[in-house]
């Protein structure tokens, strides 16, 4: 990988962590209120796997831990921040909030806070593609836990039963909420499951967004070739509870230090140092990113709240 | 039975309470769901369970079709299964193990067969919550013959109410509301005998109105119930804590008296269970003063900013405005005009 896309997935991923501590801190002020969850420590997966994708026809199906795959998909920070700030300039005016989202000019078509929800979804919209000639992969991303949910089931053999250009990709960080996943299934290597819906099905380091890239680049080919879905299995950890005020009780000692020592940004920073990058320009480029954000919230702040007289609108044609 | 002694208990220690005791009483309950076992459940409701019973309190796989459909399967063959589904809405990823399974045993078996089981669930709005953590759906389960359905609001009822629920032999689904789990603590009586199935609960005697409710939405209609006694309105509120079976001859006995209904849920309007409590007052035929109001969520999806999710909802404003339309017999979008006290 050339230091140039290094440093660009590492910018990424920037944007990413600054927007979720600053969704930490403005949710430890009160000024976003309501259950949020973090992507901190998963940022490699969502920036790997969308520069994998061609997002003016391919479709992102994401979970409620989702504001990371926005802002890899190009929604600015702002429209995400003044979204779980309830603002009129939120990027669903404010319908959607933290664990809801969609931005769909932007190629990601709503977050999902009904575990496994999103699977069934993205084989629709890979079933249109099959008529509208776009040649569209959707690809569905969700936790391991929901890899237990009848609805991922049911679209996992969907998709390979009728040859969909589906990509399951599981964002396995090991935790359904506060129980370790591996307490509730016997074989905790998903991508194994895959053989049996006759289908692909990959593991590989999520915190390297290259590897993520190649193992999504790898699936888009299969899918636009015709050969069906994958089943793609990106190992991970969160740096953070499961929601803000999760102290975390349920994990080992020294679990989460070690999984603060091997997440992505860190390790993407060691990379760039080794390829030649100096420290001043890493500094710069993390401060650039930060400055970034802090306007986008400054901004978001200072927008008017979402119009409550609007809320009777759009829920039917 | 255990003799009776009070604690002064959370909502949530209440519910708790009840699970001890069901547990302790009745080796044949079981207790699961997401995260209820090791961690104590995402509201703390069930810790220390699995500590003190063992094995019968376990941790599922996020899989709600195979909770229900557990708990189905074990009632049929001896179990008093008390399972979790953390939301609401998660139970409509496995509505089919409530409404087609469920619901059939008995009848389909002509009670040789039974599922008494226990399905603990929670709903509503809460602040910041989206459209698909935020729905109240007690309809969807009170339409369904052969379900139970209640709905505890006070912490003395959640353990009541829970224990009668686990004690009674058919399928019951009991809607917590996760706004009441850490609020203030109150006396409650733990021990004594399992009541029955039913009822409703007084929370506050009038003469002029009788404001039927349940649920956390009860907490706003007392309080507009208040504000209203300021203006000469004196409200009845009836907490119909069983929605099915409903109480009817207890609703109808205070409306006899007061010749005014209002009903206030945070469900929406249409098809709501306000819906059916209307229609079989005025079956009935109980003579009344003035139209009956229903009160509930505007017909639009929920959402997560609050000032919109506000709007929404009832709130007092929308409440009192209900009172006085009902008590001064005044059509819709003329509240806003009647002198206070006007009778
Ligand atoms: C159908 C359904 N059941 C339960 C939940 C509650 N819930 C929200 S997140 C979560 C854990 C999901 O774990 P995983 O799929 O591994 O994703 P992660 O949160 O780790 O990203 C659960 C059980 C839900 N939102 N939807
Ligand atoms: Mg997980």
């Amino acid at each position: 990988m050339s230091t140039e896309t290094l440093l660009a997935s590492l910018e990424v991923m920037h944007r990413i962590r600054a927007t979720e501590e600053t969704i930490s801190r403005l949710r430890l002020s009160e000024d976003i209120v309501g259950s949020v969850h973090l992507c901190n420590g998963q940022e490699a997966i969502y920036t790997g796997a969308v520069r994998a994708l061609d997002l003016s026809r391919d479709a992102v199906f994401p979970t409620y831990r989702g504001h990371g795959w926005a802002i890899a998909c190009g929604v600015p920070p702002e429209a995400v921040l003044a979204e779980l700030l309830g603002r009129e300039s939120g990027i669903s005016g404010g319908r959607g909030g933290s664990a809801y989202f969609t931005a769909p000019t932007y190629g990601m078509y709503g977050e999902n806070s009904i575990v496994g929800a999103g699977a069934p979804i993205a084989c629709g919209a890979a079933l249109a593609g099959r008529f509208d000639g776009s040649g569209r992969v959707a690809l569905a991303s969700f936790g391991e836990g929901a890899m237990n949910q009848g609805a991922v089931h049911e679209a996992m053999n969907f998709a390979a039963a009728m040859t969909l250009p589906v990509i399951f990709l599981v964002e396995n960080n090991t935790y359904s909420e506060l129980t370790p996943t591996r307490n509730v299934v016997r074989n905790d290597q998903f991508f194994r499951r895959a053989s049996a819906y006759g289908m692909a099905g990959v593991r590989f380091d999520g915190n390297d967004p290259d590897a993520v890239r190649e193992a999504v680049a790898d699936a888009v080919e299969r899918c636009r070739s015709g050969v069906g879905p994958v089943l793609l299995e990106a190992m991970t950890q969160r740096i953070v509870g499961h929601y803000i005020g999760d102290v975390q009780h349920y994990r080992p000692a020294g679990e989460l230090d070690a999984a603060i020592a091997a997440e992505p940004i860190g390790r993407a920073e060691r990379m760039a140092r080794a390829a030649g990058v100096g420290d001043q320009e890493l500094a710069a480029l993390r401060q650039r990113v930060a400055d970034e954000v802090d306007r986008a919230a400054a901004a978001a702040l200072a927008a008017p709240l979402a119009d409550p007289a609007t809320v009777e609108e759009h829920v039917y044609a | 039975m255990p003799e009776i002694i009070e604690k002064s208990l959370s909502y949530a220690e209440s519910v708790n309470a009840a699970l001890a005791r069901a547990l302790e009483e009745r080796p044949e309950t079981l207790l699961f769901g997401e995260d209820v076992a090791i961690p104590g459940g995402v509201f703390g409701v069930t810790k220390g369970l699995r500590r003190k019973f063992g094995d019968r309190v376990f941790d599922t796989p996020i899989s709600e079709s195979a909770i229900l459909g557990g708990a189905v399967g074990s009632a049929m063959f001896g179990r008093r299964p008390i399972v979790e589904i953390m939301w609401a809405d998660f139970a409509l990823v496995a509505f089919d193990q409530i409404v087609n399974q469920a619901a059939n045993v008995r009848y389909v078996s002509r009670g040789a067969v039974a599922a008494p089981l226990t399905v603990r669930t929670q709903q509503g709005n809460a602040p910041g919550a989206c459209a698909q953590h935020s729905q109240s759906l007690e309809a969807l389960f009170a339409h369904i013959p052969g379900i139970r359905v209640c709905m505890p609001t006070t912490n003395q009822d959640a353990y009541d109410l829970l224990l009668s629920s686990i004690w009674s032999d058919d399928p019951t689904i009991v809607i917590e509301n996760r706004t009441l789990y850490h609020g203030a603590k109150q006396p409650v009586r733990i021990g004594g005998p399992v009541q029955e199935v039913g009822g409703v609960g007084l929370r506050r005697s009038g003469s002029d109105l009788t404001l039927v409710t349940w649920g956390a939405m009860q907490r706003r209609a007392l309080a507009a119930a208040e504000r209203a006694a300021a203006e000469g309105i004196d409200v009845e509120v009836i907490d119909a804590r069983w929605i099915r079976p409903l109480d009817l001859d207890s609703i109808l006995a205070s409306v006899q008296r007061t010749g005014r209904l209002l009903v206030v849920h945070e469900a929406h309007t249409t098809g709501g269970v306000g819906a059916e409590v209307v229609s079989r007052v005025v079956e009935s035929g109980v003579p009344l003063s003035s139209p009956p109001v229903r009160v509930g969520a505007l017909e639009t999806r929920i959402p997560a900013a609050v000032q919109l999710a506000a709007r929404v909802l009832p709130g007092d404003e929308d409440i009192l405005g209900a009172i006085r339309r009902v008590a001064h017999d005044v059509p819709a979008g003329r509240v806003e005009a009647m002198p206070v006290g006007a009778r």
